[in-house]
């Protein structure tokens, strides 16, 4: 039965640590705008230099 | 001769869009490598952005570019190196590094993301930019030591996107991290639940006598007591500040009887634990939170980007060119003080009351007034502030300083100063008063009888506190605020924003609706054109394009506007000369073109006196071509948005700031000569609202557009602002709603009134599982085991109740 608190306590601090990554990503901003990301991952690199003619100004 | 009228509405077919801002190219197209542009500007965007290899901008979403601001002129953001306001406008800085964050409000499309985190390849001072969408901001972080402010702001302008910098962003206060906090008391208050929860199932399921058990027990209490502290203290903390300062101003709010259950419930639980005599609720009492910081988070729900409260401070710019020794400098206009002489250009707002130096000007005062034209004033005349430059630049002797204007003091009016929204008034309020009371009695008369009559002291405590919980009024505010919030993001989709949940109930008891005139039941920028006179030949219409175009005058621009499908000519114009509040006179070859008043076209003896709207006469080589006539144009829907509200019992006004010459149109449409007021100004308007709230006992919701309106706005129980680009310009108000949905305005108020009727259902369901719960308590046979499942069912219940409920009737109403 002994090995139950082991259990219980375990459980928490997992628990804890699923609470603090919570807290952290919030501080971190990643709550402040839930639209941007989405849209942004779309244009990434692939569109870069697809014309390396660079005009002489 | 053709007839003008079907050279005016002839289509030319397949018109090539311009390869930047994809619009029809109307006039002369630019070709430049290959691909067509509509107007320089867009061909120098595009040229930036070929230069710096940033052509898949094209590639993202089509022709989506913004054509740049045609009022930008070099020198336009050296304020913006002041270190008064570049202190202010940066959020950090080391000397090194600077971040800014600013509003872009043409932020449109995928493109435009991307462009503006692309900037470091136009700029490699630019460290990063990172747009936020839904905020329209992009913050950008530069080396300061390598571009300033201003060349930053400079960069942005000519690829589109002109930052908008106003006086608010110096004076004004942001606070960003409320939405934070939220979340955190949000997510600990949900850990907290979820952990009590588990760790209370053994108890659900009776525990045995044994020691082990008991020792289990004991250990599940005492994390139970600390799980709950910060739930307590934290995440409920708001209530009871709320409930506190309720009950300091001597009257009781929704916030005061889930104090007083939480606290009771929480000092039972200790007891309880301390004393071995039971498990305590916390599970039912973390659960509670959870459930109402939820409902709160969606009450508080806002649109992201549209600024509700607005005054004269976002509208005004931050900087004014003064003329000192005969040089030109940018000067914070909170540092203008009386005897400076400021230059305002084109399109420029006037910030203070000032003297006319120049010897005239042509001020656009519609923002102020209402009026559709603009002024012209004399060398000496006092210019109050708010008016718009139209035309050459002028020169001006400061009067007064910006915060003792004309217009400025408006805010100063006590409408500005009071709170609309009183949380006594809403219905789930109201509601809750009785239903506090009617508890309150309940729990005592309990309490009462268990402690004396039967003598159970034990239980009478513990039938108070549980009575007390099971009868929380969560459900009824969960009730009212999904069904508020639920209704904001549908009246959102129909582009009608209102500003929170409160406003929707305000805007239920809605019985008297007054309309200002321009820009809310006018379109903003149209009017209805016709010409009088002898048809025109297709020359001739392209000569008074090509003169009109040379023109900013509002009258010119509608003009040009009006002759959409004529081609203008290239050709050179000669001696051009505009004489401010008269006409344009131009050669044509050896033509003299004259557009303007009759005066000015030479006209002695006006022919006709047209009172309604304003011409445009027209000569061709001193001879009178005839005129152009242009009336305000009314929303087409108009007539009939009005008379369904009229027949659903509601009182119309009409409230303009315009001259008279309207009436004749608008009385059938309003019936009442008596509703329909002119020339009113904007403490007019104030005042008028302020009398059918207070004489005629009216419920009034004011509809209107500009800086004019904001006292009425204000003063209204709902103010309605009209605006055509909700990202742009709208003053301090209740809810927004874009020009071309006025129209379902019957359909936005009746949905609101259902609402109501929802939130009155769903209050009866909660009350079924209330009087459920409190049979038991009374009882004093509630087990936390009952307690917990009652909780979150109810809840559930009620937030499915009231997300179909709402989905259904916006179905039924916003079906046309």
């Amino acid at each position: 039965m002994s090995a139950l608190y082991v259990l219980i306590l375990v459980s928490l601090f997992v628990a804890l640590a699923f609470l603090s990554t919570f807290i952290w990503s919030v501080r971190k901003g990643h709550f402040d705008d839930d639209c941007t990301p989405a849209m942004r991952i779309l244009l990434d690199d692939a569109i870069t230099t697809e014309n390396p003619a660079k005009k002489p100004s | 001769m053709k007839s003008a009228e079907s050279v005016l509405d002839k289509q030319i077919p397949a018109k090539p869009s311009c390869y930047h801002c994809g619009e029809e190219c109307r006039d002369e197209i630019i070709l430049s490598d290959d691909h067509e542009f509509c107007c320089q500007g867009c061909s120098a965007v595009y040229e930036i952005l070929n230069e710096n290899n940033l052509c898949s901008y094209y590639a993202i979403d089509g022709s989506q570019g913004i054509s740049p601001d045609t009022t930008y002129f070099k020198g336009k953001f050296d304020y913006l190196d002041l270190p008064e306001v570049s202190e202010k406008l940066l959020e950090f800085t080391d000397g090194k590094l600077s971040s800014v964050h600013w509003l872009i409000p043409k932020i449109h499309c995928s493109s435009c993301i991307w462009l503006l985190e692309q900037l470091n390849r136009l700029n490699p001072a630019i460290r990063s930019s990172v747009v936020n969408f839904p905020e329209k901001k992009v913050r950008i972080t530069f080396d300061c030591q390598e571009v300033k402010l201003s060349e930053l702001a400079t960069l942005i302008t000519k690829i589109g996107y002109e930052p908008y910098i106003s006086l608010n962003d110096i004076e004004g206060t942001q606070d960003e991290k409320w939405n934070r906090t939220r979340l955190y008391k949000i997510g600990i208050a949900g850990f907290a639940f979820g952990n009590i929860m588990l760790l209370s199932f053994p108890e659900y399921f009776h525990l045995s006598e044994s020691t082990s058990d008991q020792n289990l027990r004991t250990l599940f209490s005492i994390i139970n007591l600390v799980l709950s502290l910060p739930v307590f203290f934290y995440c409920a903390a708001d209530f009871f500040k709320s409930a506190w300062s309720a009950l300091k101003g001597k009257y009781l709010n929704i916030d005061a009887p889930i104090a007083l259950a939480l606290l009771c419930v929480f000092l039972t639980s200790i007891y309880q634990i301390s004393t071995k005599t039971g498990p305590g609720y916390f599970d039912s009492l973390t659960g509670a939170v959870f459930f109402m910081l939820i409902g709160r988070y969606f009450q508080d729900k806002t649109y992201a980007g549209i600024s509700f409260d607005r005054d004269y401070k976002s509208y005004f710019p931050i900087a004014v060119t003064v003329l000192k020794d005969g040089k030109e400098n940018r000067v914070p206009i909170t540092e203008l003080s009386p005897g400076d002489k400021m230059l305002v250009r084109n399109q420029e707002l006037i910030p203070a009351d000032a003297v006319l130096i120049s010897s005239r000007a042509l001020i656009d005062y519609s923002f102020v007034s209402g009026e559709a034209e603009p002024v012209e004033r004399q060398k000496g005349d006092t210019i109050y502030a708010g008016g718009k430059q139209t035309g050459l630049s002028v020169e001006l002797e400061v009067l007064r300083k910006v915060s003792q204007s004309y217009l400025t003091q408006l805010w100063n009016n006590d409408t500005f100063t009071k709170e609309k929204e009183n949380q006594n008034q809403t219905l789930a309020a109201r509601i809750n008063r009785y239903f506090s009371s009617v508890v309150l009695v309940i729990a005592g008369l309990t309490f009462l009888f268990w402690f004396f009559i039967l003598n159970q002291h034990e239980t009478a405590f513990r039938a108070f506190t549980t009575s007390l919980l099971v009868a929380c009024p969560c459900a009824l505010l969960l009730s009212s605020t999904f069904t508020n919030g639920n209704l904001l993001s549908l009246f959102g989709k129909h582009r009608f924003y209102p500003k929170n949940a409160d406003a929707i109930e305000r805007l239920s008891h809605i019985d008297t609706i007054v309309f200002d005139k321009t820009g809310t039941i006018t379109q903003t920028n149209e009017a209805e054109i016709e010409f009088v006179g002898k048809d025109l030949t297709e020359d001739e219409l392209i000569m008074i394009k090509t003169l009109a175009m040379q023109s900013s005058h509002p009258l010119s621009r509608m003009l040009v506007k009006k002759l959409d499908n004529i081609t203008a000519s290239r050709r050179m114009l000669i001696q051009f000369e505009e004489t401010g509040g008269a006409g344009i006179k131009a050669f044509w070859g050896n033509q003299e073109v004259k557009l303007g008043s009759s005066k000015w076209v030479e006209q002695v003896e006006p022919t006709e006196k047209v009172q309604d709207g304003s011409q445009i006469y027209i000569s061709i080589d001193r001879k009178i071509k005839g005129y152009f006539t242009l009336k305000s144009k009314y929303r087409p829907e108009l007539a009939k948005t009005v008379s369904v509200l009229q027949e659903e019992g509601f009182e119309t006004y009409l409230l303009s700031g315009d001259k008279q010459t309207d009436r004749s149109i608008l009385l059938p449409i309003f019936k009442k000569d008596t509703n329909l007021l002119f020339e009113q100004k904007p403490e007019d308007k104030l005042h008028f609202i302020e009398y059918l709230q207070k004489k005629e006992q009216r419920n009034v919701l004011m509809i209107g557009d500009g800086l004019n309106d904001a006292g009425a706005l204000r003063q209204s129980n709902v103010g309605l602002a009209v605006s055509d680009d909700i990202n742009n310009f709208s003053p301090a108000c209740d809810a927004i709603v874009e020009g071309n949905q006025l129209g379902k305005l019957p359909s936005f108020i009746n949905l609101a009134k259902l609402g109501q009727r929802i939130i009155k259902i769903s209050f009866a369901i909660s009350l079924l599982y209330n009087v459920f719960g409190l049979s038991f308590a009374v009882a004093g046979k509630l087990s936390p085991l009952i307690a917990a499942i009652l909780m979150p069912v109810s809840s559930i219940t009620i937030v499915l109740f009231t997300t179909i409920a709402t989905n259904i009737s916006a179905a039924k109403w916003m079906k046309n």
